[in-house]
């Protein structure tokens, strides 16, 4: 009989932060969590990076924090807009927080290559 | 005007026992629950606490009137019943702020807990809760850098922090240690944590440590294009010892240190505190020893006491039990001093323990960490007591994953994001748990072997230590 493990082998990988662990959201599931953002009070922030300075503090912002919009579909335009100007980049959404100055939550959306 | 010299015993409520006084805004106050001899007048208990933790002593002595006592005593200004307890009492004593050395936390307990709780006439003291005045807490350092920074340091936002404890906690080589960290961290934890015990001993003296350790956070952090670390402990025989390890872990370039506070003391620990702050390094607070002082409901001081304590003496991390885990905790009370720990105010809440209005003022927040007895099954449950400023650590509950580490690792970390997803998507995690562990799995064989060993492993134990409200 041949010999069979059960033990499997764990292959590390890259990953974004938050978020980083799950497959890719569907679009509604990606609304849910851009209505959750709306709903803390935070404003929608878009940032995007080329790959190779995923690790960077700073990336670069897609226009300027989108401050008090409560508009849901403007979020999701203006993400597909950066998405669609820097097809190659990572995408993140950020939920900022200026009460606390801090980011209430941070996660990306479109993986870049 | 001045007074005549008496010599002799005076009853201590003739002095310390004032119902009319209304304490000042500046006045440091402190809850206790007194339990006297029998036969002992409520109000002779409460005086005599006041005054042994304050100015007095057992006899008249002349030279206080060289002094103006009524500036400097401590006061017991209000007694009231314990709810569903006869024979004790809780007293409410205000302290003067020039009773206390500035910023110093050693100082205020040397006070407060000091000799009385040693006083014959008590059975039992604790200390219930303190009520730090503004003018204490802008005296003091704090959190080297606190949740804000620490999130910004490290890079992580929207969930709590992943961690785990190194185990067998105890033996391991420096070589074979660092192999554990790389193991968890590229697995998909944030932070690993040497154990309390681990401080330099024969089997691995910390310098091995933490250069092996070093060099496993470096490593997984290239691989996974995540930020990582591991809290060195640096607490050590003497405080030479520990700043000089402190300045090691700052020149291997790693993030994060660790202090136990208690055992430690806190004079060391607000000076490392303070050594962290020049230094841009965040500290890590374990609290071995809490137990044998908070355990006892009626002896001791109580942890949300130890937990305001740490804030002031400096800590970006703290241990606050897990409620669900192997260790004690009632579900109340943690929240009630993990309140103290991150917001800027907290209000008077019995129901949480609270016993005092307590205004932090500008002082930065502290992640508080559960661990102990935690595996996958939990993480619903954790989220929802902790929320996100929080570090929740699975230290069997990852190393005992039958692929070992990193998958035990990896499926905490699906675990906790897909509570993180559901619970933003408006989804009652606790009640449905077991749907959004079981759905995660779909996609992650880590977290469908991890939710297959752990199933059956729960901790319900009665607290010892319950909160004072009628039932």
């Amino acid at each position: 009989m041949p010999f069979q493990s059960t033990v499997g082998d764990y292959q590390t990988v890259a990953t974004l932060e938050t978020f980083g662990f799950l497959p890719p959201m569907t679009q509604d599931e990606i609304y849910d969590q851009i209505a959750y953002i709306i709903a803390q009070g935070w404003s929608p922030v878009i940032e995007h990076v080329h790959p190779s300075g995923s690790m960077q503090t700073y990336w670069s912002y897609w226009k300027l924090p989108f401050f008090g919009e409560k508009d849901l579909n403007v979020v999701v335009s203006e993400l597909e807009a950066c998405h669609r100007a820097y097809p190659d980049h990572h995408v993140r959404m950020v939920g900022y927080d200026a009460y606390t100055q801090s980011q209430g939550t941070a996660f990306v959306v479109f993986e870049g290559r | 005007m001045s007074k005549k010299y008496d010599a002799g015993v005076k009853e201590y409520r003739d002095t310390y026992w004032t119902p009319d006084y209304v304490p000042l805004d500046t006045d440091l106050l402190a809850c206790f629950k007194c339990t006297g001899q029998e036969g002992v007048p409520r109000e002779e208990v409460a005086a005599a606490v006041a005054a042994e933790s304050s100015t007095g002593t057992w006899s008249t002595v002349w030279s206080e009137l060289l002094t103006d006592l009524e500036f400097y005593k401590g006061r017991c200004y209000r007694i009231e019943d314990v709810p569903g307890d006869k024979e004790s009492f809780y007293a409410f004593i205000a302290y003067p702020l020039d009773l206390f050395e500035e910023g110093s936390i050693t100082n205020v307990l040397t006070s407060l807990v000091g000799n009385v709780f040693g006083f014959k006439a008590l059975r039992h003291l604790r200390l219930e809760d303190i009520r730090f005045p503004m003018a204490f807490i802008k005296t003091c350092g704090g959190p080297p850098n606190g949740i804000v920074v620490e999130r910004d340091r490290l890079n992580k936002y929207g969930r709590p922090l992943l961690g785990c404890t190194i185990k067998p906690k105890l033996g391991l080589s420096g070589k074979n240690y660092g192999r554990v960290v790389y193991e968890c961290l590229r697995g998909g934890l944030d932070l690993t944590k040497d154990d309390e015990n681990i401080n330099s001993q024969p089997f691995q003296r910390w310098r091995e440590r933490f250069e092996f350790v070093a060099e496993a956070v470096k490593l997984a952090q290239q691989e996974t294009g995540e930020v990582k670390g591991h809290y060195l402990n640096c607490t050590a025989t003497t405080p030479e010892e520990m700043y000089e390890r402190a300045e090691f872990a700052k020149e291997l370039d790693m993030p994060i240190i660790m202090h136990d506070y208690i055992t430690g003391g806190f004079t060391a620990n607000t000076g490392l505190a303070n050594w962290c702050r020049k230094n841009g390094m965040l500290l890590h607070i374990h609290r071995a020893m809490h137990a044998v002082i908070d355990r006892h409901p009626k002896h001791g001081i109580h942890f949300r006491v130890l937990a305001k304590c740490l804030r002031l003496s400096g800590g970006d991390q703290l241990h606050t039990g897990t409620v669900v885990g192997k260790l004690e905790g009632d579900r109340q009370t943690t929240l009630g001093y993990i309140d103290n720990l991150r917001e800027s105010f907290v209000p008077e809440d019995r129901n949480r323990g609270n016993f005092f209005d307590q205004d932090w003022g500008s002082m930065p927040g502290v992640f508080a960490v559960a661990s102990g007895g935690i595996h996958v099954w939990h993480m619903p449950a954790l989220l929802a007591i902790f929320g996100d400023d929080s570090c929740l650590q699975f230290g069997g509950g990852t190393h005992g994953h039958p692929w070992g580490s990193a998958a035990g690792a990896a499926a905490n970390r699906v675990a906790l994001e897909a509570c993180v997803k559901a619970r933003n998507a408006g989804r009652e995690i606790e009640k449905e748990s077991r749907d959004i562990l079981m759905e995660a799995a779909k996609h992650s064989p880590e977290l469908a072997i991890a939710l297959e060993t752990w199933k059956e492993i729960k901790f319900e134990f009665d607290t010892v230590d319950k909160l004072d409200v009628q039932q």
